[in-house]
């Protein structure tokens, strides 16, 4: 096993995930038809974005933690 | 029904035949001794980031929810597009919380989360309490995955009178349990490769083939009702519709690790590492179920129920045949068969994930805790395998004898229990702080009130919640949990005073958690 470094349960940059609760799960910010894009109301395409922003920033917040320290893996 | 359509029947024999071979052949795929439960049940832990995302990906995008979300948009409109931001915030707790569980089995040989809560809470009542949940919610969502072939393969024009109407289920049934019994995870793991290659050969075919049909997305639209294209507007004095969409995305989302099958996808990964690159990778399936529920309106806009062809398919499945109607509609018939095929083996992954969790559970949290105390081994290893069929004959019995509706009733439900056990399991990877009694008890008042709210609520998701005059409609798990949560909380300082002398038993340290 890698040399126990201590344990940091917290990241600021896990705020980023903050974000896309807050866009997703207020209806009231894209509860409408207007406006569509490429036909879509902005109801569906709204909320496929966030799937698409939210794997960015699932993406920025691996990036940005991973570094710290190697990973110990069962492949043994 | 229509006539048989041979050319779609034979393309999807062949694929299942295809899967079949490879599901036997799995059992030689990262070689280990299959007669040990790690090994059977959890692949040996040996899965990278790739195989992982096929293998979850499979597991939590099944046949059913590629059958009943659509459905639901075809039926109920805008409330269904609630799978998306559902399936957006489950991967911030994937990221968070799991690596950590991850740390802990690994470290200690947890197989299933009453592993963990017995080991973390040192009581066999609490983790007997996790088992029986899981096992209980697990075994509804494996009926319904059957419920998903019984779909496609009426569609495809087999029907028949009698046993021989559930023959096609019946053969499925037995390829799923043997090689499920022979290779463990490693069948459905190298399955959903196919799977979900086939599973996204679909749904881009569809979601572009049909908007060319109609001459694009705003004809489609246009041809949906008002009160299906976005949720209702609240009116006075309550949140209405809002509140139970977001409540049905939160509370899924925080059930969905729960569950049993989940979890066993998330322990056959070969590090921590891996599940953090999956949190950002998964996405992509949540993609594609939006685009899958976007399948409802295509079939809504191409009045498919009115047609003549598709009643008796209507008749017998109800909106859940608005996918096959659909591809049936607007595909040749090779196509009809790849994608059908699709959808039953998107039904075999999960089944055989399933099964394989409830397996796990009940041999290492009721057999090995309460029968067998010291079983060999091998002994464990074929204790899941048995178990692993007979959990599968019960699906089985199931969905042929009781209406299709009580499946779906108790999946339902399942959702309400399942959750019950995030204090233990979720925060119970954070923090040893709440008395194990004390979360027996918070459970204990979450099944019953839950159930309890369903029932009021004519065994609907949401509850109509009343605060001094206000209403607030959400999904029934969240509320109850957020009950057991407090519950646990205000007795846990009592419990310990009670027994103060005692330390609290944990065989997990602190740097368990950590890579």
């Amino acid at each position: 096993m890698d040399t126990p470094h201590k344990p940091s349960a917290w990241s600021w940059w896990y705020l980023l995930f903050a974000i896309q609760y807050v866009f997703v799960l207020w209806p009231p910010l894209y509860n409408r038809v207007e406006p569509t894009w490429i036909g879509i109301p902005f109801f569906y395409w709204y909320q496929l974005l966030w799937v698409i922003i939210g794997a960015i920033l699932t993406a920025i917040v691996y990036f940005a933690t991973e570094h710290r320290g190697r990973h110990y893996s069962a492949g043994s | 029904m229509q006539n048989v359509n041979w050319i779609a029947l034979t393309i999807f024999v062949l694929l299942f035949a295809l899967i079949t071979w490879l599901g036997f052949a799995a059992a030689n795929w990262k070689k280990g001794d299959l007669e040990l439960l790690h090994e059977w049940g959890l692949g040996g832990r040996r899965f990278g980031t790739v195989v992982t995302w096929f293998l979850i990906g499979g597991d939590l995008y099944t046949a059913y929810t590629f059958i009943a979300v659509p459905a639901l948009a075809f039926g109920a409109g805008a409330v269904a597009f609630f799978a998306v931001p559902y399936t957006i915030i489950i991967y911030p707790i994937l990221f968070l919380v799991f690596p950590r569980l991850w740390q802990v089995c690994h470290k200690h040989g947890y197989i299933t989360s009453g592993d963990f809560v017995r080991g973390r809470f040192g009581n066999r009542w609490l983790a007997l309490a996790i088992t029986i949940t899981g096992i209980v919610a697990t075994m509804p969502y494996i009926a319904l995955q059957l419920v998903g072939i019984q779909v496609v393969v009426g569609a495809l024009g087999i029907s028949g009178t009698g046993i021989a109407s559930d023959l096609p289920l019946i053969i499925a049934f037995v390829i799923l349990a043997a090689f499920t019994y022979s290779s463990g995870l490693r069948a459905p793991a190298s399955i959903a490769i196919v799977k979900d290659i086939l599973i996204y050969i679909t749904a881009f075919a569809v979601i572009i083939a049909i908007p060319i049909e109609f001459g694009g997305f705003g004809k489609i639209f246009a041809a949906i009702p008002p009160s299906k294209l976005v949720l209702a507007s609240p009116g006075p004095n309550t949140t209405g519709a809002y509140s139970a969409y977001a409540t049905l995305a939160l509370g899924s989302a925080l059930a969905l690790f729960l569950y049993p099958h989940s979890l066993t996808g998330i322990l056959s990964a070969s590090s921590s590492h891996a599940i953090r690159r999956n949190a950002a990778m998964l996405p992509g399936y949540s993609f594609m179920l939006g685009l899958l529920a976007l399948i409802g309106f295509f079939a809504i806009a191409t009045k498919l129920d009115q047609l003549p062809e598709f009643a008796a398919g209507f008749k017998e499945f109800g909106n859940n045949f608005a996918v096959p109607a659909l591809i049936l509609h607007s595909f040749p018939s090779w196509f009809v068969g790849l994608s059908f095929a699709a959808i039953a083996i998107g039904a075999l992954v999960p089944a055989a994930i399933m099964s394989i969790a409830a397996a796990n559970l009940y041999t290492r949290n009721i057999h090995r805790e309460f029968i067998n105390r010291n079983p060999t081994d091998r002994q464990e290893a074929q204790m899941a395998k048995w178990v692993s069929l007979i959990v599968k004959l019960g699906a089985l019995v199931f969905i042929i004898f009781v209406p299709t509706k009580f499946a779906i009733y108790l999946q339902l439900l399942g959702g309400i229990w399942i959750i019950q056990t995030l204090p233990a399991i979720m925060l119970g990877v954070y923090t040893r702080w709440f008395n194990d009694w004390a979360l027996l008890i918070g459970w204990t008042v979450g099944i019953i009130t839950g159930t309890a709210m369903a029932v009021a609520a004519n065994l609907s998701p949401t509850y109509s919640l009343t605060l001094a005059g206000f209403t607030f409609p959400g999904y029934i798990a969240l509320y109850t949990v957020i009950l057991n949560v407090v519950v646990a909380i205000v007795l846990t300082p009592i419990f310990k005073s009670m027994a103060a002398a005692q330390p609290p038993i944990d065989q997990t340290l602190a740097t368990d958690y950590y890579a």
